[in-house]
């Protein structure tokens, strides 16, 4: 913690900027890189009371170390953050938390923001502050610890935090159904709001696959209803790696559209979408994740295609990797000089 | 600037509003002078009753060239006095915008404005199998702006999150009247996310007019569980065990013994009168899952001691089960003739230390204090039963609540888990944030209101305040709102 302040008070004085690193597994992500490396490694955690549902941990704790714990008290991070790298390097608590990155399992848990409930940082004038707390409802001031959620450095560095926890479910159940996009869309649409289990959904090149989690005899009824309407039931095991491959990004998918990115073929971008937007009429590869609400396009269609048809639908787009950050509105900007008014983590990671 | 007189501030509005839009006559604007918290009252030099999104705009561009505060208010019930009027400002009555805009199945979303009544939303999905989860006790009158100002909660947050976890998009103005846009349709929006701030920032960084909120499928079931203890520690023990058993209740109350037998006597609900502390542990969902989570809860309650326990069997014994939990400060105005409802949340491991702690504290301070708590989310409500009209119990009791503040604090929890801030926790906002941390605050507020118009004075208390603590004051035993349920 010291180090880090003494580090951002003398780049306040010297006009340097930090980028801020942890496991550095998400380098690819975000804006361009600029500034000097601040390493944030103090690592440990803190506080773990399986009873309160949070963990307390540094900023520099390895997500493996914190999931592994949780993992023996049945427990785990609700939102699934993306493992980017292989393990144990496969990212930081701080990392995550300034990502704001969720898996497969946000559609339903909810993102890194919604389990974000303290945070302990350094703002750009080199103060320590501590907003949020241990405890799920605090309306003491402002919500400042979510502002965090997604910050990529910009506001702040980030040396604690505390995140929900949840317990995992009795059952877990996963079924693949023969559908087209829009078909699956519209069904997806349809069973989330009915009461069903429906914990995540993914539909590629005309499979959907829909995991079940909940109480034991709620999946198995939803098993049931679920095969009614063609679903074929996926054994565990086979299961597991297909989830894990898409939250960690290294799934058929992925590891294609990554060749293919690398050779200039086509671009990986990520939409973010109103869930019940209908498919989107543009050329490449399309994965839907989320019920609809995110997906992954890898195209070689202009960006400006891209771009207008997602707004069209009043989404957002990115490219995936080697992504330009928009410009930030006059209130963002504002926000961002209130925490850091000298420019100290002025670096345009920013997504 | 010099200060704009009552008459220059009135013309200006009526220019932008329709006939009936201003009040400013004393007979008027009386009903404005207070919000739930009802010791804190002061006049507005105004009031303005815009009907539609742009008369709102037009009302915040009018008051920051006069330079004139503006204070949001939705329908008045909230408990720490965040909507209390300024004594030179113009209340921004909100209550006119008050049109369901969309609801939407497939998206499982519902666009409404800010006026609309928070229960207004649930009775709207229902036809779609959807509600919206967040369940204030203000329920019937509340409204979602007013949720939004303050991250209201409920009584089913453990399981459903509050209202910033179920909200999607907020649209309305900034301080200047400019258009300001928070969050997406999407589950996402790119760059630094405002909305969290701007949700539960109690009208003092933008005025909320349209807000975009998730719904949920509508649980098919819910049945309560009463279960009594002989023992405190027990039922605070029983509450740590739930959760560790990987059980999330739809809802996890406790009384404790005194609060129980008041709370019996006013709507007989068949509460076990023997208990030393009571919980009501609810399951919500489909039928079988109902089922699965009752068993359990049950095993998990007679493993911890637990002397009775009863599932509801109908809707009207659940109900029951609750009508006393939903009682418990009116039936404590019988008792007593005023209390101090406190509102503080400690992680729930504490519970048992927390209760014995309010026993010895309140033992030294001559006092008799009752308590009620969403168990589940470690909120405390601790009641102080005392006499206004005696001098030396009045500052008892407001010691007592300092010190029940204070040890939430020391046992690493908040000084508000639900109510808010408003005016009446400035005094424990020093107790929570260093000077550090409540200057970054300060900042914030100053990058979204430059001029600091915003209901101005609350929240963030000036230095000079940091000497005092916050506290609700119930004169008389009578309540605001008496008609509605308080949790």
């Amino acid at each position: 913690m010291k180090d880090v302040i003494a580090a951002i008070q003398d780049a306040a004085a010297s006009g340097t900027r930090l980028a801020v690193r942890g496991h550095a597994s998400k380098h690819a992500l975000g804006g361009p890189h600029g500034g000097e490396t601040l390493l944030v490694s103090a690592s440990g955690i803190t506080d773990y009371q399986p009873s309160e549902l949070v963990i307390t941990a540094r900023a520099g704790t390895p997500l493996a170390e914190v999931e592994d714990l949780l993992a023996t008290r049945g427990q785990a991070l609700a939102f699934e953050p993306p493992r980017l790298a292989p393990a144990p390097h496969s990212g930081t608590v701080g990392g995550m938390v300034a990502a704001g990155l969720a898996g497969p399992a946000r559609v339903a848990a909810g993102s890194l923001r919604d389990h974000l409930l303290g945070v302990r940082m350094v703002n750009g004038r080199g103060e320590a502050l501590r907003f949020g707390g241990t405890v799920i409802k605090n309306v003491a001031g402002y919500d400042v610890a979510r502002l965090l959620a997604g910050s990529w450095g910009a506001i702040g560095v980030i040396t604690e935090a505390s995140l929900r926890v949840v317990p995992l479910a009795p059952a877990e159940a996963t079924l693949r159904f023969a559908l087209p996009q829009d078909a699956a869309l519209a069904q997806l649409a349809d069973w989330a709001s009915q009461p069903l289990p429906l914990n995540a959904s993914a539909w590629w090149q005309g499979t959907l696959a829909v995991r079940l989690r909940g109480a034991r005899a709620a999946v198995a009824a939803a098993l049931a209803q679920l095969a009614r309407h063609g679903g074929e039931p996926i054994a565990f095991e086979a299961a597991q790696g297909f989830w894990q491959g898409l939250r960690d990004q290294h799934d058929e998918f992925f590891t294609h559209a990554r060749l293919e990115d690398a050779a200039g073929h086509a671009r990986l971008w990520r939409l973010a979408l109103p869930p019940a937007t209908p498919a989107l009429a543009l050329p490449g590869d399309m994965l839907v994740e989320w019920h609809g609400a995110q997906r992954w396009l890898l195209t070689s269609a202009p960006p400006e295609a891209v771009h207008a048809a997602v707004r069209a639908a009043q989404g957002h787009a990115r490219l995936w990797w080697g992504h330009t950050p928009p410009a930030p509105t006059a209130l963002q900007q504002a926000v961002q000089a209130a925490f850091d008014p000298h420019g100290v983590f002025h670096t345009q990671r920013l997504t | 600037m010099t200060v704009p007189d009552q008459a220059a501030v009135v013309r200006a509005l009526q220019r932008v509003l329709p006939p009936d839009g201003v009040l400013w006559r004393t007979d008027t604007t009386a009903p404005y002078t207070c919000d739930g918290l009802t010791a804190f009252r002061q006049r507005p030099l105004a009031v303005a009753l815009p009907e539609t999104d742009e008369q709102v705009g037009a009302v915040l561009r009018v008051c920051h060239a006069l330079g004139v505060p503006v204070v949001a208010r939705g329908a008045g019930t909230g408990l720490s006095g965040g909507a209390m009027p300024h004594a030179r400002g113009v209340t921004l009555a909100l209550a006119r915008l008050n049109r369901i805009l969309a609801v939407d199945r497939a998206s499982r979303s519902a666009t409404v404005q800010c006026g609309v009544r928070n229960l207004a939303i649930s009775e709207a999905a229902a036809p779609l199998g959807l509600f919206y989860a967040p369940d204030p006790s203000s329920q019937i009158a509340c409204t979602i702006g007013g949720n939004v100002a303050e991250n209201a909660g409920g009584v089913h947050c453990l399981k459903y999150g509050l209202t910033l976890h179920n909200v999607r998009q907020l649209r309305g103005w900034t301080a200047a009247g400019e258009r300001a846009e928070f969050g997406a349709r999407a589950l996402d929006a790119p760059g630094l996310d405002l909305l969290p701030l701007v949700v539960g920032s109690e009208g003092m960084l933008a005025v909320v007019t349209e807000v975009t909120v998730a719904l949920a499928p509508r649980p098919q079931v819910a049945r309560c569980i009463l279960a009594s203890f002989a023992r405190l520690e027990h039922a605070a023990e029983a509450v740590a065990s739930l959760i560790g058993a990987g059980i999330i209740p739809a809802g996890l109350e406790m009384m404790d013994g005194p609060m129980t037998a008041v709370a019996e006597a006013y709507v007989h609900a068949g509460y076990d009168l023997d208990a030393a502390a009571v919980l009501l542990c609810e399951s919500d969902g489909t039928p079988e899952e109902v089922e699965e989570e009752i068993t359990r809860m049950s095993e998990v309650l007679h493993r911890c001691g637990c002397t009775r326990v009863v599932a509801s069997d109908s809707e009207a014994q659940r109900l029951r089960f609750w009508s006393g939990r939903k009682n418990a400060f009116p039936a404590s105005g019988r008792l007593s003739p005023d209390y101090l409802c406190m509102d503080a949340t400690i992680p729930r491991r504490h519970l048992a230390q927390m209760l014995l702690t309010i026993a010895q504290l309140a033992e030294r301070r001559g006092l008799r204090c009752l308590n009620v708590f969403h168990a589940g989310d470690g909120n405390l409500h601790p009641l102080i039963l005392f006499n206004a009209a005696d001098a030396d119990e009045l500052q008892r009791a407001q010691a007592l609540g300092d010190d029940i503040l204070q040890t939430a604090l020391a046992l690493g929890g908040t000084i508000t888990g639900e109510h808010g801030v408003g005016v009446e926790k400035l005094g424990a906002m020093c107790l929570q944030f260093s000077d550090a941390e409540r200057a970054q605050m300060a900042a914030l507020k100053a990058a979204f209101d430059p001029d600091g118009l915003l209901n101005p004075g609350k929240v963030l208390p000036t230095l000079a305040r940091c000497a005092e603590f916050g506290r609700q004051l119930v004169r008389g035993g009578e309540l605001p709102h008496p008609e509605l349920e308080r949790f």
